[in-house]
C-alpha cells in the first residue's frame, strides 16, 4: 500500500492513499484520535503504531474549535472546527462542497475520493486540519468553462451511473487513475479503480468510459 | 380523437434508440443534489441511539447528560422504560444538535439500561429456532407423493439463500423543516414521493396536504424506501422540538442493520422425472425468516408452475432481526435458486445437459414458453454453450475448476396507476409535470423521450418535473411499475396537447389538422415540407395561454403490459484450493416488451447481473447467535463486488415483432432475479458438488469440496 505523507506542519500523521486495498489502520477515528495529540501517535507502514519521538514541531490542536484553512476548488475559506471533523465533513457540512459522498465513512467504498494536490485520498478518513496547505479538487471542479472534463463525459457517453451517488468519488478517481496511467489495460483499470463500489452495478459503463476517457485525454476521439 | 398507441415500430425517432440520461451531465459534475446533500440554513443535526441487545426490556433511561451538553438543541426518547426492544439496532432515543459530532457526542451521554431477554438470529438450523416456527403455507396439487413414488429419477437437495441488506449508497433518511406549527417539508430519499405525505400526516397528526415533499435525486433504494419510517417521524419530531430543520440520514452501521432486508430461504426439495426429462413431481420444505414480522411466500416451484404433482410447505421463522423489506423482485431470486438448483440436479442425476432438461420442460412455463426457447437458444449461442458444456466436474486446468449454469425467471411489470400535466407554452417550451420519483433508472429520460418523440421536438426541448409532491399523482418506484406508468400517462397527455396544438395551426398552414404531421422541430403538411410553420412560430400563435392537458395510466389504448421471461448463463471458475469463485462470463437473455431507451434499459440488466454476481458471491447479513448483533455492518465485511470482480457480461434485449408491439413492460426487477440460480449451478457443474447456500464464499466451497467434487 502507497502512503502518503500528510502535511509538514501536521507532524507525522499519514494520509492513506485511497490506491490498493486500505489495511486498516488509517480509520478516521484513529486519525482523530491520534491528530487530537499529534505527537502522540504515529501511523507507519502498515498496521504499526508507535509513540512518536518528540518534535519540535508538534503542537497540541484543540480539542475545541481551531482555525483551519482549506483551498477547495480554487477558493480559499477559514473556518473554525474542531480537530476531530473529517475533509468529507467540512466540506459537506461547512462549505456545501457535496459532490464527495458520505457512504461507508471508513474508507472502503471510494465515495468520498477527492484529490489533495492531484492525487486520490478517502476525504472520511483525512482530518479538515491536515488538508490544510494542500489544494484540494472535488468533482465539482473538473468542469471547465461550463464543458465536462474528457472523464465525465465518458461517464455520461457510457451510462457508468445509474443513481449516481458513486458517481463523483469514480470521477475524481478515474481522473487521477489516468493521470498516472494514462496508457491502462482493461486489468490495470480494474485494479486501479477496484476500490470504488458502486451498488446499482455502473462497472461495465465504468470500465468503457475509463477505456474512451484515456484515448480522448491524449487527443483522440471520445468515443472510438 | 387522438391515437393512444405507440408510433409504429421502425418508424421512432427517439424511441428504442440509445440515449444518454438527461441527468448525466449533474451526476458527474457532483451538481446533482441529493436529500443527503441539502444544507438548510440553521439546520441542525439527528442522530438516533440504538440498542445493543436484540432482545431486551428497557429497564431505564436517563437523556440528562444528553441533554445538559452545549450544542444540544433536543432530545426526545422514542421508546421509553418497559418497552420490548426486539432486534438490535432499534431505535431508543434521537437528539439534535449543531453538527455531527456533537451529536454523536449526545448519544455517548444518554444511559440506558437493559434487562436482555434470550434472542434468535439465526434460523438456517431449525433445530435451533424452536417456538420461532409459524406456519406460512402448505399446498398440495395432484398426487406427487405417487409421483414421486413411480418416477423414474428422484433428485433430492437441500438449497438456501442467506439474509442479505438493500445496502443503498445514499442511505435512508430526510431532512424535515417545520414551516409553521402544522406544516412542513420533507427532503426524503424515497422511492414514493407520492405517498410519504399520508404516512407522516398520520403519524404526527398534521393535516396532509400540509405536507410538502421533495427528492429530486436519490441514491438508491432497491425496495426498501417506501416507507417514512420510524426515523422519518422522529426526525420531524426533534425539528419541531428544536424549533429549526434537521437533517437525519443512517449511519452505515444502521442502514445495514435496519434499514434493508431480503428474506432468507431454505429448502428440501425432491423433484422427479422420467427417464427422457419429463418433469413429473415436486416437493419442496422451506423456511425462512424476514425478522419479527412476514417475509411472504417464495413461489415455489418457480416459473415451472406447471409440474402436474406438487406438495409444498413453507414455515416463517421468526428472528430478533432487523425487518425485511421488499428487495428488487421479492421472493423471486430465493425461489429461483431453489428452484432452478433442484433441476440442475436432476439434469446431473439424468446424465443430461440442463439445458436439454429446461427445453425438455418449457410447456410447464405456461404462456411465455416459445419467449424462453427463443430466448434459450439465443443465450446458448452467445455463451457457445453447446461447445463449452461439459458433465460436472470435468473441466479442469490446474486447480482451476470451470463450469456453466443456467437460470430463467419471470416477472410482472405492469405501469402504475399515474397522473401527469404537460404543458406546451407561448415561447415553444414544453412541460412534464408528475410527482414521482427518478432512483436512477432513468424516469427522467424516459418521460422526456415520451414527450419528445410525440412532437417531433429534440430531448432538450422537454422539462420534467418532478419529485415533489405537490405535482400530479403518482405511483411509488416498485415492482418495475414506474417505467410503463409514467411513460403512458405522458404519451396519453401529449398525444392531447398535439391534437391541440395541430387544430390551432391548421388554419395557418391552410389545411385540415389531420394533414399535419411534426417533424424536426417543425409543424408541415403531409407531403409538402415547404408547407411548414417552426414548433416555436405554432406555440407563438397561443397567444397568452398555455396548453396543458392531463395523462393518466391507466387509461385507452394499449401503452403498457405486463409479463415478462428471461433466461441467464453463467461460466465461472473455481479454485479448488482456496474455494475462490470466479466471475468469467455472464449472458443475460431478456423481454420487457417495448424498449423506450436502449442505453438505460441495458443499463438495468448489467446492474441486475452485477447486483446478482454480489448476492452470489459475497453478501451476507451475518449475525452473532452470543450477542445477537450484526457482525458486518459495515461495507468492509459486508461485501459488494468491485470493478474487477464481475468478468466478462454480455446483455440481450429481446425486440421486434412480438416483443416491441406488446407495449411497455417494467424491467427493473427480472434481471436480478436468475443470477443466484446461474452462478450456484455453474459452480456445481464445475467442482462437481453442490453449495447449497449463497453466498457462495470460499468457507462453503471448501466444505462442499470436502464432501465430495474434484478437489
Amino acid at each position: 500500500m502507497r502512503k502518503r505523507k500528510g502535511p509538514k506542519e501536521m507532524g507525522e500523521v499519514k494520509v492513506s492513499s485511497r490506491e490498493g486495498p486500505d489495511a486498516g489502520v488509517s480509520r478516521r477515528d484513529f486519525l482523530r484520535g491520534a491528530s487530537v495529540a499529534v505527537s502522540g501517535g504515529v501511523l507507519v507502514g502498515t498496521d504499526v503504531v508507535k509513540p512518536a519521538e518528540a518534535s519540535p514541531r508538534a503542537e497540541v490542536m484543540g480539542p475545541g474549535k481551531v482555525l483551519v484553512k482549506l483551498h477547495v476548488n480554487g477558493r480559499k475559506h477559514s473556518l473554525s472546527l474542531e480537530p476531530r471533523v473529517t475533509l468529507l465533513d467540512a466540506l459537506r457540512n461547512r462549505l456545501d462542497v457535496t459532490g464527495a459522498k458520505k457512504v461507508c465513512d471508513r474508507s472502503t467504498c471510494g465515495a468520498c475520493t477527492v484529490l489533495l494536490n492531484g492525487k486520490p485520498v478517502y476525504a472520511c478518513s483525512v482530518l479538515a486540519i491536515e488538508a490544510q496547505g494542500s489544494r484540494i479538487q472535488t468533482a465539482e471542479s473538473l468542469m471547465q468553462d461550463g464543458k465536462l472534463h474528457p472523464v465525465q463525459a465518458a461517464f455520461v457517453e457510457n451510462d457508468a451511473q445509474q443513481c449516481g451517488f458513486c458517481t463523483p468519488g469514480f470521477v475524481v478517481a478515474s481522473k487521477a487513475f489516468l493521470d498516472k496511467n494514462p496508457n491502462p489495460t482493461p486489468e490495470e483499470i480494474q485494479r486501479g479503480l477496484g476500490g470504488n463500489l458502486c451498488r446499482c452495478g455502473t462497472y461495465v459503463g465504468v470500465r468503457k468510459a475509463v477505456m474512451d476517457a484515456a484515448r480522448a485525454l491524449k487527443g483522440g476521439p471520445l468515443y472510438g | 380523437m387522438a391515437d393512444y398507441n405507440w408510433p409504429e415500430p421502425g418508424k421512432t425517432r427517439l424511441i428504442g434508440r440509445r440515449i444518454n440520461r438527461v441527468d448525466g451531465p449533474a451526476k458527474v459534475s457532483g451538481a446533482a443534489k441529493y436529500s443527503y446533500d441539502l444544507n438548510l440554513s440553521g439546520m441542525l443535526y439527528g442522530k438516533i441511539l440504538r440498542s445493543p441487545h436484540a432482545h431486551a426490556k428497557i429497564v431505564s433511561i436517563d437523556t440528562s447528560g444528553a441533554k445538559n451538553l452545549p450544542g444540544v438543541k433536543a432530545v426526545r426518547v422514542i421508546q421509553e422504560a418497559g418497552a420490548e426492544i426486539k432486534w438490535a439496532g432499534d431505535e431508543i432515543a434521537g437528539v439534535a444538535a449543531v453538527s455531527e459530532e456533537v451529536a454523536e457526542d449526545a448519544l455517548r451521554q444518554i444511559k440506558v439500561e437493559y434487562e436482555p431477554l434470550p434472542h434468535v438470529v439465526n434460523e438456517e438450523d431449525l433445530t435451533k429456532v424452536s417456538g420461532r416456527e409459524k406456519p406460512a403455507q402448505e399446498q398440495l396439487k395432484g398426487e406427487p407423493g405417487e409421483a414421486l413414488k413411480n418416477a423414474d429419477v428422484v433428485s433430492e437437495g437441500y438449497y438456501g439463500n442467506a439474509v442479505i441488506t438493500h445496502c443503498c449508497l445514499e442511505p435512508h433518511g430526510q431532512i424535515v423543516s417545520w414551516d409553521s406549527d402544522d406544516s412542513l417539508t420533507v427532503y426524503a430519499s424515497t422511492q414514493n414521493v407520492s405517498g410519504l405525505a399520508g404516512q407522516l400526516g398520520e403519524a404526527l397528526e398534521i393535516p396532509v396536504p400540509n405536507i410538502r415533499v421533495y427528492c429530486q435525486n436519490m441514491g438508491g433504494g432497491f425496495g426498501s424506501k417506501f416507507g417514512i419510517d420510524r426515523w422519518g417521524v422522529e426526525c420531524a419530531r426533534l425539528a419541531k422540538l428544536a424549533e429549526a430543520p434537521v437533517k437525519m440520514m443512517l449511519e452505515r452501521d444502521a442502514e445495514l442493520e435496519v434499514a434493508g432486508g431480503r428474506p432468507s430461504l431454505f429448502a428440501n426439495v425432491k423433484v422427479s422425472a422420467d427417464k427422457d426429462g419429463t418433469i413429473t413431481g415436486w416437493q419442496s420444505e422451506s423456511w425462512g425468516t424476514g425478522g419479527m414480522g412476514g417475509a411472504g411466500v417464495p413461489p415455489l416451484p418457480y416459473v415451472l408452475t406447471g409440474i402436474p404433482h406438487q406438495k409444498r410447505k413453507h414455515t416463517f421463522i421468526s428472528t430478533n432481526i432487523g425487518g425485511a423489506r421488499a428487495w428488487r423482485a421479492p421472493n423471486h431470486p430465493q425461489a429461483c435458486l431453489v428452484t432452478m438448483g433442484a433441476v440442475d440436479d436432476l439434469a446431473a442425476k439424468l446424465n443430461m445437459d440442463p439445458l436439454d432438461l429446461v427445453l425438455k420442460n418449457t410447456d410447464l412455463v405456461g404462456e411465455r414458453k416459445d419467449v424462453y426457447r427463443e430466448e434459450f437458444m439465443k443465450g446458448a449461442e452467445l455463451m457457445d454453450w453447446r461447445k463449452k458444456w461439459r458433465p460436472r466436474g470435468q473441466k479442469r486446468v490446474g486447480h482451476k475448476a470451470y463450469g456453466l449454469g443456467l437460470g430463467m425467471h419471470t416477472w410482472g411489470g405492469r405501469g402504475h396507476n399515474s397522473t401527469c400535466s404537460l404543458s406546451i407554452n407561448p415561447d415553444g417550451s414544453v412541460e412534464v409535470n408528475l410527482a414521482s420519483q427518478d432512483l436512477g433508472v432513468g424516469t427522467r429520460t424516459i418521460v422526456a423521450i415520451t414527450a419528445a418523440e410525440t412532437f417531433g421536438l429534440a430531448l432538450e426541448d422537454i422539462r420534467v418535473n418532478l419529485g415533489d409532491n405537490r405535482l400530479p399523482v403518482s405511483g411509488p418506484s416498485g415492482g418495475s411499475t414506474t417505467v410503463g406508468g409514467v411513460s403512458s400517462s405522458t404519451r396519453r397527455a401529449a398525444q392531447d396537447a398535439l391534437e391541440q396544438i395541430l387544430n390551432r395551426t391548421a388554419p395557418a398552414l391552410d389545411t385540415s389538422p389531420d394533414q399535419l404531421i411534426v417533424e424536426g422541430g417543425r409543424i408541415q403538411v403531409k407531403g409538402n415540407s415547404s408547407k411548414s410553420i417552426s414548433w416555436k412560430q405554432a406555440c407563438g400563435r397561443l397567444g397568452v395561454n398555455s396548453i396543458t392537458t392531463t395523462g393518466r395510466n391507466p387509461g385507452k389504448g394499449s401503452l403498457n403490459s405486463s409479463g415478462v421471461g428471461g433466461i441467464q448463463m453463467a461460466e465461472v471458475s473455481v479454485d479448488t484450493e482456496t474455494g475462490v469463485v470466479r466471475m468469467e462470463k455472464f449472458v443475460a437473455v431478456q423481454d420487457c416488451g417495448l424498449i423506450l431507451n436502449m442505453k438505460t434499459a441495458e443499463s438495468q440488466v448489467y446492474g441486475s447481473i452485477i447486483m446478482g454476481i454480489t448476492y452470489s458471491l459475497y453478501e451476507e447479513k451475518i449475525m452473532d447467535d452470543v450477542t445477537g448483533q450484526m457482525l458486518n455492518p459495515n461495507m468492509e465485511f459486508y461485501r459488494l463486488a468491485g470493478l474487477g470482480d464481475i468478468g466478462e457480461i454480455v446483455v440481450h434485449m429481446m425486440t421486434g415483432p412480438g416483443y416491441d408491439d406488446r407495449g411497455v413492460i417494467g424491467l427493473g426487477e427480472p434481471p436480478v432475479i436468475s443470477p443466484g440460480a446461474a452462478i450456484a449451478n455453474a459452480v456445481a457443474n464445475a467442482i462437481g458438488v453442490r453449495v447449497s447456500t449463497l453466498p457462495l464464499t470460499p468457507d462453503r466451497v471448501l466444505a462442499a469440496l470436502e464432501k465430495g467434487g474434484v478437489a
